[in-house]
């Protein structure tokens, strides 16, 4: 029996890196998955493949984070066709920034809207139906810059540190509704998010992670799945670090 | 069950009240009508109405008449 049997689950940002696999490991433990991009169609046929592959609905959903009335369309039509959601993985995320002195509000606003205040917002919508059902798993994507800060990354880091706060605070509030609430902090993984900086960047800062690599999709995905389902049924709160020890 | 029996009942199920004091009665004015009561109230709503309310909607019931005014809307087309 699969970790997740049973277990219905929405993984937002689902069309590459770490949603995409984290909706293939979600398959492959037995859950039906939701998953959303942002395009029409780009998400169609991965996630037939995936429905044939695991035998278990995977079925995407279409809308930007930060439309709050298309977010609660999706979980509406979530609670229409399953009555439940088990788990929320909160991973649509973007990686802008730049130098102190040139962050424009322009800037700060796009990011925070998406990796702050998008989680917020799906994590209410969410609890909705964890809080009637009196259990339900949320998992957030923070970052190890979130947690130490990065030069050169104020704006990015100060939304995942936001993340990390969120997530203490909400499974403060949520542990007595049954509801755990935890987040992830990668390190250096192999996506395009990452890939954005570049390969002299990515080159510099693998030598500072004592594994000798970067992380993989599958590496982060693991962790999630762990945290979604009932193996980690007393773990709320908690930052997981997945960074291979990255000295940042 | 009439729309308006459905909504009384959230009310009365959901804040431990009798009929007698529905009219009237505002966010805060007793004690079961905290925030916390209020989240079970609007989930008694949604399920009564078989809706999710927008948060700016959740925010600005502030008592037992605007409630109906605000699923009086078209976004939620229930009609009293
Ligand atoms: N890669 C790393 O090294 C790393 C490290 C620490 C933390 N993280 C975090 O992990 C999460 C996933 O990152 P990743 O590396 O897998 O990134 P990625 O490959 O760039 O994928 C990002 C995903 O987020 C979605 N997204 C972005 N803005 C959105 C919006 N407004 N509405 C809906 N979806 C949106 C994208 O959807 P579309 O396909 O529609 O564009 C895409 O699926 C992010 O929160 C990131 O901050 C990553």
């Amino acid at each position: 029996m699969g970790l997740l049997e049973h277990k219905v689950c929405l993984v937002t940002g689902a069309g590459r890196g770490i949603g995409a696999e984290t909706v293939r490991k979600f398959a492959e433990e037995g859950a039906a998955v939701y998953g959303t991009a942002r395009t029409e169609g780009t998400l169609d046929a991965r996630f037939a493949e995936l429905a044939g592959q695991y035998h278990t609905p995977v079925v995407p959903l279409y809308f930007d984070v930060t439309d709050e009335a298309a977010a609660k369309r999706a979980v509406m039509q979530i609670r229409k066709e399953q009555g439940r959601l088990d788990v929320l993985v909160n991973n649509a995320g973007i990686m802008q920034d730049n130098v102190i002195g040139m962050i424009g509000y322009d800037l700060m606003r796009a990011v925070f809207d998406v990796n702050v205040f998008a989680v917020i917002s799906m994590t209410q919508l969410a609890v909705k139906l964890m809080g009637r059902q009196g259990s339900g798993s949320v998992i957030n994507l923070s970052s190890i810059v979130g947690l130490d800060g990065a030069a050169g990354q104020a704006v990015y880091s100060a939304s995942k540190g936001a993340v990390a706060a969120l997530t203490k605070a909400a499974s403060k509030e949520l542990s007595p509704k049954g509801i755990r609430v935890n987040a992830v902090a990668p390190g250096l993984i192999d996506t395009d998010l990452l890939r954005v900086i570049g390969e002299k960047r990515i080159e510099e800062n693998l030598s500072h992670v004592r594994m000798g690599r970067l992380g993989r999709p599958e590496d982060v995905a693991g962790v999630i799945t762990f945290l979604a389902s009932d193996m980690s049924g007393y773990v709320t709160g908690k930052i997981i670090g997945v960074d291979g020890d990255f000295q940042v | 069950m009439t729309n308006q029996e459905k909504y009384n009942k959230a009310f009365m199920t959901a804040l431990e009240i009798t009929e007698g004091q529905l009219s009237g009665l505002k966010y805060q004015e007793i004690e079961a009508w905290d925030s916390v009561g209020h989240m079970g109230l609007v989930a008694a709503l949604e399920d009564a109405f078989d809706i999710m309310m927008d948060t700016d909607d959740i925010i600005d019931l502030s008592s037992y008449e605007k409630g109906m005014e605000i699923l009086s809307r078209e976004e939620y087309g229930i009609v009293f």
